[in-house]
């Protein structure tokens, strides 16, 4: 298990030119798979275009205190890329006058943020329909200051979706590292205690599932019964969804399915579950990215390739929904990983 | 030609055997598709079956296929490993049990 960002190890595929470099060589540009646009194309879908804007997902830094094997954002203690208190101060403007329903926090640890709280609270004031959190549960173990968190959560109703690989020890702990599999348990129960995730609760408590491996996710349903029945017989632990999410080639995911050998054999199986009616319901064309630094992109895998919007407003100090509605969506290849099969996104499954 | 018998790609072009004859890889892969839909039993046990076929049948790319499949499912490599066994205590016991035959014409053809 790594201990640091490619960032921190000075890895090539730190480069983001260099990882949209081989996502567009070899198997793409020899002619064996076809290109994403020429895809969308065969199924009349090029240009992808927004529909109207649903979910503002802001990404307020990419410090984690997880190193996740297959991490997009190659989050980790070492980054020190943090949304600055101004920035989310131009970001509570937007939040005060979107037509989106959603708002949807992200990093790295998002609570990790020193400003977290605030803007959180000053946030949750909009009265948003749906306010997310994506926490990675072991945050709320990490320091006794993350303790209170549910608790915190409770109190403006944040709907709280969180990463939990597996249900199982062995395979959570590889994929995160070790102890990540039991201090999600404790957190999990934490939330329960407070009244998250309970059958008929109001306070939303959803998990995110995705492959510890170069595999695609299952049936979503199928999947979500096999959790429930285990978090439940074995730690009495109640949730609401599962979000079954594809990883994406690219960072660290990139760095591994090339490190194992397992890059075309992936491309391949992407390419071949590509499904039109996933193209519908992508999630860039409901979704806006705001970056730490307040830069707009088409989604957060977008933001960690920078690939910012095609559009004349590129940053949230600039913000205008209707012009920013009015742009094509930025493709390359990993966007298979969001068409494939049922399709993926940060809700799980779009068919 | 390929210098060896199995090619991890050529799995890849299965589909291909329909090109030579239409109508019989058509409704095979009909069948084959029919068979491994959820049903009395559960597309999960389904392709534990399959794995443990693919060992007693030593298919290669039976092997892969369904060994991912079953990671895709959230099946355990303990469960994978226990399908394998059954596989291997049938094929196995279907060996033994022809001792009896052994045994019979032994004891026939001794005074």
């Amino acid at each position: 298990m790594k201990t640091k960002s490619l960032k921190a190890r000075n890895n090539k595929l730190a480069d983001t030119q260099r990882q949209l470099d081989i996502l567009s060589n070899s198997i793409f540009a020899e002619g064996e798979l076809p290109f994403f646009k020429d895809k969308l194309a065969e199924s009349g879908l090029f240009p992808l275009r927004p529909k109207k804007l649903e979910i503002l997902q802001i990404n307020v830094g990419y410090m984690c205190n997880q190193v996740c094997e297959h991490c997009h954002v190659d989050a980790g203690p070492d980054r020190k890329e943090i949304m600055t208190r101004e920035t989310m101060e131009e970001c509570l403007k937007v939040i005060r006058t979107t037509g989106a329903h959603t708002l949807d926090l992200t990093g790295g640890a998002p609570e990790m943020n020193p400003n977290f709280r605030w803007f959180v609270e000053e946030a949750a004031k909009a009265g948003i329909q749906d306010f997310i959190v994506r926490s990675n549960l072991t945050i709320m173990r990490a320091n006794k200051k993350y303790h209170d968190l549910p608790e915190f959560f409770k109190k403006h109703n944040i709907h709280v979706v969180s990463s939990m690989p597996h249900y199982t020890r062995g395979k959570t702990d590889k994929q995160r590292g070790d102890g990540v599999f039991d201090k999600s348990i404790t957190a999990l129960k934490q939330l329960n205690s407070v009244g998250y995730g309970l059958p008929g609760s109001s306070l939303r408590l959803d998990l995110v599932y995705n492959p510890s491996g170069a595999f695609l996710p299952g049936d979503q349903a199928a999947l979500e019964l096999d959790f429930k029945k285990a978090l439940k017989e074995d730690f009495d632990i109640d949730f609401h969804d599962l979000f079954a999410i594809t990883n994406l080639p690219i960072s660290r995911f990139l760095d591994y399915l090339i490190a194992s050998e397992n890059y075309e054999e992936y491309m391949y199986s992407l390419v071949e579950a590509y499904n039109p009616a996933a193209v519908d319901n992508v999630m860039c064309t409901n979704t806006l990215s705001v970056s730490w630094d307040g830069w707009l992109y088409d989604c957060d895998f977008n933001q960690m390739l920078d690939l910012k919007v095609q559009s004349q407003v590129h940053h949230i100090k600039d913000y205008n929904e209707s012009l920013l509605n009015n742009r094509d969506i930025v493709i390359s290849q990993h966007c298979y990983g969001c068409t494939a099969g049922s399709g993926s996104s940060c809700q799980g499954s779009v068919t | 030609m390929a210098k060896s018998y199995y090619d991890p790609a050529d799995l890849r072009k299965f589909g291909n055997i329909t090109e030579w004859s239409e109508e019989l890889g058509t409704k095979f892969f009909d069948y084959y598709g029919k068979v491994f839909e959820e049903g009395a039993l559960s597309a999960r046990e389904k392709s534990l079956i399959a794995l443990a076929v693919a060992h007693v049948v030593k298919c290669p790319y039976c092997i892969d296929a369904y060994t991912k499949d079953g990671l895709q499912r959230g099946i355990t490599k303990e469960e994978m490993m226990e399908a394998v066994h059954a596989g291997a205590a049938i094929e196995s016991g279907a060996t033994l049990v022809h001792g009896v035959q052994m045994m019979n014409k032994y004891n026939k053809l001794s005074m």
